[in-house]
């Protein structure tokens, strides 16, 4: 490798195209990141970031293009190639060995011989070198599976300047971050770029464009849709180009008009099996015929509340649904008995909680609900009947095709989640749960669901609705709470709050009265536009 | 018991362990790399045919455990292109050898040598010798130390010493080269590995190949050393005590070698005495046989200690993001 | 992507199967035999003669038992390899009833010993169950270390409190009123001549049982709710399935099919409790499973399958030079190519299906 080009960008892509069976992720890309800048990437989920810098790091095999680094036309076949092309890139899912320690870590595949003790020995002592030039502390002795997400997240960037990245590739590296992990973050980059590093960032989150990058790109639905100064532009018109066409949610509904407390929940606790604490506290109730909101950032305790709720994880504190105590812990606490006492859940994942994707339709439709003697026949399960109930929904839902003998896999995602709220809501609960309604599903679906949780509202019942979508919580709720690290920041109505104050609190501020700079309402609002998963 | 006898027993037990620990190390070669393999006792099987085969056609136990070696490669590729290349289920792999070990030896057995599934019995050249440690004969009359020298340390055959040998040697390995860190590596979280440009797919082969080599080493002495001769199904489970042992030991090689000398002390207990007293209650030789196996679920129950597997075993790998 | 169901079921199983097959008889070659003729004199003696029907029909009822069992632990996503020594703990169980009791009559035993030998054999998985659904151990390893302590137990008890006086390790006969009516007895009954043999009735047992499997996977709460945990263990938890009934139960009943064997093999057969009652059957169970594609119809198919693979290999040493470990061989290969190699097959298939299928585009939901 001889000395780079200064002229010449570090990294021009030309014409990158990739599919993937049917779905093509990537569309005729060409980029250039020029060398020494940080250069953005954003787009939603799904636009096709993680595929184009996957192809960069010879994860995947483009279908067409050019790669050229530092104005070479360069082949990478696979990612070792990419490391000898000077790249280096830190993934969404760390790729550590847990019960390694920093320094094994750092020197795997690129140890200096074929005996450990000279290639960890100089590990150690570039390590030292490498902690001092850039802040970046870590002990080389602690075993990974000790360490935070943040110091792991050090020891992935690391991994790559010890490998002599000069372009660094990070992809979403703020989702498992606190937001003082990720200043901290920004300010490593900030070094990098200062001893000429070339520095990729993709993010989905606007914030981190404005605060850190030089340069952005946008990604649209597998296509380059732009590629502009930071400096020139704005959150809105990224965000407008994101998105493609602003999408209004609004949803038609009058005011409501709630009754008695349905469901009342006071100092609920979780501790998960790591002995982390999830929920710290958490107090709040839902009345009948209104549509409580749960706003946040994803990972602040919203999944293990619908989780308890719904019987799938233990907590403690106490619960009553129509004043009648729910039991948290003991024997009878299964997602079976919620059920039987009017609960019904619309899980955050239909592909890992909600659905057999290998079951057909019609037994997903009564997934859950299989005790029930409608779909019984004494000792067995009456198939008849679980197919005409299918029949009905999907005459109902409207959902495509109207196939009851079709594996769920099959159909669309907005399909697959017609058939869960289906499911859900024709049980005609006293508390429907749903977890982020509308998560992969296209437009038309999206009105449909909302219309009809809108519609089990007006029928009297109590809805407790988490998303991570700021739009949709404003749009639909009746009332909000919003949750910041397992607990409730305070509740506001949607007529008398905005879009700032919410994303204040989503970030722990409660003081929402003080004076916010421009750039902390943009980090803030940024943060709502979607989550890690 | 007096230490005539406590020697003798102990030399058995230095004589059964010899195969349990080629085939745990074996094992601890392959599923620290992440392939499971419940197939050391087929490879073992056929090691153990063609070593004794080929030592009975051409007088020669060195060509014999060359074959053995070949054969048992042979089944290790087949467990790596069924496991590694095709993503196959491990276990299923390691079934289906099993079987075809039992059956191909016999066959081929019956084949060639015509004697109900057996080799004929091997003389002088077709197996391996005794090998007399220096001064052995000369240290003979000094008490206690004599003859634990003489007649347990010295006068086991080369693979034996080989064997045992092998315990540091993987230690080494594993823990002191590059390698070994790659290996482990690969076993704990196969896309660490993969992500920083080295070939998942071919550390997995070499583990499983290595595998292969050593149950190959075993299965020769099961015929060529430790008994004369191949007969059928002479493994007898020997590759699942191997397999209990590498559970036992935690997937660690020294550790391994006390499961193995543990475990063929059993076997050399039960083979000696039709039941023994233990604290005025009489232990039949089936419970000392089944002991192994008992202990293992022990361990693997979490009761004494959790046997943590390697993270990534069982699974192909599949590239993902 | 997915195949068309029936390639899925019929298309890739028989590929593999003859895969399996023409490498057997690649070995057949080696031996100096001619495969073809070798493939005739099989199929001639498994099912040319109502002899040799009654012992493909006969090992095929042992293969029943252990196919299913291993099958509807399959659907649990549960790899349950002991089926050999619940089976043996299963032999046990109807020996120890068949012993009991004087019993005047079979119709009387039958029942009593079809529990024996399913108390015996689920309780034999309980405790891998147990330790899976509790602690995490892993069923694979607990299940092959049972099989060992069930062999030893075994001849413990043979050698010991049940054996019979003589030199022989193994059990009294059992009184006459155990003995279950063979084939040619229940054919002659009606007139027809069926040449002598172990088949017996055990063998509507194992059709019974196939039925029941059926029922219980596909018309029952808990066999929907075995499949659904196979399928997901989250989504399970989420429809309030508890993971640990369900281990324990499908274990439970995949042990008492096992067990189950013992009736045909046992009772059935030797009419004494031997050191051995199994003789590999537990592990055949995997392969007529893998076969079957643990669908109880797939599983009686590929049972009688295998109970002609064992007694035309018998025919085949009779006949030839070919050695009845040939069955062996030709198993393992059976299991390696429907088992393990899977994908190797399933690979160009489906390529094959995607470039033919273009035409008419399916695949409307990737999303």
């Amino acid at each position: 490798m001889g000395r780079p080009d200064r002229a010449a960008p570090a990294i021009e892509l030309k014409g990158i195209s990739k599919s993937f069976g049917p779905v093509q992720a990537n569309k005729d890309i060409s980029i250039r990141v020029m060398p020494g800048t940080i250069h953005g990437i954003i787009g939603e989920n799904g636009a096709g970031k993680s595929t184009l810098m996957s192809i960069l790091y010879g994860f995947y095999k483009a279908d067409a293009g050019e790669i050229f680094i530092a104005g070479r036309k360069t082949a990478i076949p696979d990612s070792q190639a990419a490391i000898a092309a000077g790249i280096g890139m830190v993934f969404q899912h760390f790729k550590l060995v847990e019960n390694f320690t920093v320094l094994e870590n750092v020197v795997l595949g690129a140890e200096s011989g074929a005996f450990l003790k000279p290639s960890l020995a100089k590990a150690r002592e570039l390590l030292t070198q490498l902690a001092a030039e850039y802040e970046l502390n870590v002990d080389p002795d602690a075993l990974i599976q000790d360490l935070g997400v943040g110091m792991q997240q050090r020891v992935e960037i690391l991994k790559a300047l010890y490998r002599q990245a000069d372009i660094l590739i990070l992809d979403e590296p703020t989702g498992v971050l606190t937001p003082a992990e990720a200043d901290h973050l920004f300010r490593i980059l900030e070094g990098l770029r200062a001893q000429g590093k070339t520095i990729i960032l993709i993010t989905h989150k606007l914030r981190e464009i404005m605060e850190v990058t030089d340069t952005v790109s946008v990604m649209r639905r597998g296509e380059m849709t732009a590629t502009v100064k930071t400096a020139q532009t704005s959150p809105e018109q990224l965000a407008e180009l994101m998105v493609g066409r602003k999408v209004l949610l609004q949803v038609d509904k009058t005011a409501a008009t709630p009754k008695d407390t349905v469901l009342s929940v006071e100092n609920l606790k979780v501790v998960d099996s790591k002995g982390v604490t999830r929920l710290k506290g958490v107090s709040l109730n839902v009345r009948a015929g209104e549509i409580l909101g749960i706003a946040g950032v994803a990972g602040n305790g919203q999944s293990e509340l619908l989780e308890v709720l719904g019987g799938i994880r233990a907590g403690t504190g106490r619960i009553t649904l129509n004043g009648e105590e729910i039991d948290l812990t003991g024997d009878a606490s299964d997602a079976r008995t919620r059920r039987a006492r009017g609960i019904a859940h619309v899980p955050e994942d239909r592909h890992r909680e909600g659905l057999i994707l290998d079951f057909h339709a019609w037994e997903n439709v009564a997934f859950g609900y299989h005790h029930d003697p409608v779909y019984n026949n004494g000792l067995f399960m009456d198939n008849d009947a679980l197919r005409r109930d299918t029949e009905a929904k999907i005459a109902k839902f409207d959902i495509r095709p109207a196939n009851c003998w079709q594996t769920a896999k099959n159909f669309s995602g907005g399909n697959q989640q017609k058939i869960v709220i289906a499911r859900e809501l024709e049980r005609n609960p006293d508390l429907l749960l749903v977890g982020q309604p509308t998560r992969g599903v296209d437009i038309g679906a999206i009105e449909f669901i909302h219309q009809q949780i809108v519609a089990l509202r007006d029928a009297g019942k109590a809805v407790l609705l988490v998303s991570v979508e700021l739009d949709e919580i404003m749009s639909l709720s009746d009332r909000i709470a919003v949750m910041f690290d397992g607990q409730i920041m305070g509740e506001r109505l949607p007529s008398e709050t905005n879009e700032r104050e919410l994303g204040l609190m989503m970030a722990g501020i409660t003081d929402t009265a003080r004076d916010v700079s421009v750039e902390e309402v943009a980090a803030n609002l940024a943060k709502t536009d979607g989550a890690t998963p | 018991m007096d230490l005539n006898t406590l020697i003798q027993i102990l030399d058995s037990t230095i004589r059964l362990a010899t195969p349990l620990l080629l085939a745990c190390l074996a094992g601890l070669f392959s599923e620290r790399a992440g392939v499971f393999d419940i197939g050391l006792e087929a490879k073992m099987l056929v090691a153990a045919f063609f070593s004794a085969a080929v030592a009975a056609l051409t007088g020669s136990v060195w060509l014999g455990l060359l074959a053995g070696i070949a054969a048992s490669l042979i089944f290790a590729l087949i467990h790596g292109i069924a496991s590694i290349t095709f993503r196959g289920d491990q276990l299923i792999s390691g079934v289906a050898l099993n079987f075809l070990a039992s059956g191909m030896t016999v066959l081929i057995a019956r084949d060639w040598f015509n004697q109900g599934g057996r080799t004929p019995a091997l003389i002088d050249g077709g197996r391996f010798q005794p090998v007399e440690l220096p001064f052995a004969e000369a240290l003979q009359g000094v008490p206690v130390l004599g003859p634990v020298y003489n007649e347990l340390l010295s006068g086991h055959t080369i693979l034996t010493y080989v064997a045992f040998a092998m315990v540091p040697l993987t230690w080494y390995i594993l823990f002191r080269t590059r390698f070994g860190l790659r290996l482990r590596a690969v076993g704990e979280n196969p896309a660490a590995v993969d992500t920083a440009g080295v070939s998942v797919v071919r550390l997995r082969y070499s583990a499983v190949l290595i595998a292969g080599v050593l149950c190959g080493i075993a299965g020769a002495y099961l015929a060529t050393g430790l008994a004369a001769g191949f007969v059928k199904d002479m493994t007898a489970g020997r590759g699942f005590i191997a397999l209990a042992a590498l559970i036992f030991a935690k997937w660690r090689p020294w550790y391994a070698m006390g499961a193995c000398l543990l475990f063929g002390l059993l076997d050399a207990i039960g083979n000696r005495y039709q039941s023994i007293e233990l604290l005025g209650i009489a232990v039949p030789g089936q419970f000392m046989q089944a002991l192994p196996y008992i202990l293992t679920v022990v361990i693997l129950a979490g009761f004494v200690g959790k046997a943590i597997p390697p993270r990534a075993g069982g699974a192909a790998y599949v590239k993902e993001r | 992507m997915s195949l068309p169901k029936w390639a899925d079921v019929v298309l890739i199983p028989l590929i593999n199967l003859f895969l399996a097959l023409f490498v057997s008889g690649l070995v057949v070659l080696l031996i100096g035999e001619n495969p073809i003729n070798a493939m005739k004199i099989m199929v001639n003696g498994a099912v040319g003669s109502t002899y040799g029907w009654g012992y493909t029909l006969f090992y095929a009822t042992n293969f029943i038992f252990t196919g299913l069992a291993v099958a509807v632990a399959f659907h649990a996503r549960l790899f349950n390899i002991g089926g050999e020594g619940q089976a043996q703990l299963g032999a046990l169980g109807v020996a120890l009833v068949c012993l009991a009791l004087p019993w005047p009559h079979w119709t009387l035993a039958l029942p009593f010993a079809i529990l024996g030998g399913a108390i015996f054999g689920a309780g034999w998985a309980a405790i891998p169950a147990y330790l899976q659904a509790k602690r995490g151990s892993h069923i694979v390893i607990t299940t092959i270390m049972f099989n060992f302590i069930a062999s030893a137990l075994l001849v413990y008890l043979l050698v010991g409190a049940l054996k019979a006086p003589g030199m022989a390790p193994e059990s009294a006969r059992f009184p006459e009123g155990t003995f279950l009516p063979s084939a040619r007895d229940v054919f002659g009954m009606i007139g027809i001549k069926f040449a002598r043999s172990p088949l017996n009735v055990s063998f509507i047992v194992g059709l019974i049982a196939c039925f029941m499997v059926w029922l219980l996977l596909w018309r029952t709460r808990l066999g929907y709710e075995i499949r659904a945990y196979g399928h997901s263990e989250p989504a399970a938890i989420y429809a309030g399935i508890s993971p640990f009934k369900i281990i324990m139960v499908t274990m439970l009943i995949s042990g008492a099919l096992a067990g189950l064997m013992a009736v045909n093999a046992v009772q059935g057969e030797q009419q004494r409790l031997l050191q051995d009652n199994v003789l590999g059957a537990g592990f055949v169970g995997i392969a007529v499973a893998l076969m079957g594609r643990s669908h109880p119809v797939g599983v009686l198919i590929a049972a009688i399958l295998f109970g002609a693979l064992y007694q035309g290999g018998a025919e085949l040493e009779f006949e030839t030079s070919v050695p009845r470990e040939m069955i062996l061989v030709i198993q393992a290969l059976v299991i390696l190519f429907t088992g393990a190699l899977d994908n190797m097959v399933r690979g160009p298939v489906e390529g094959a299906f995607l470039h033919f299928g273009r035409r008419k585009p399916k695949l409307k939901a990737a999303e």
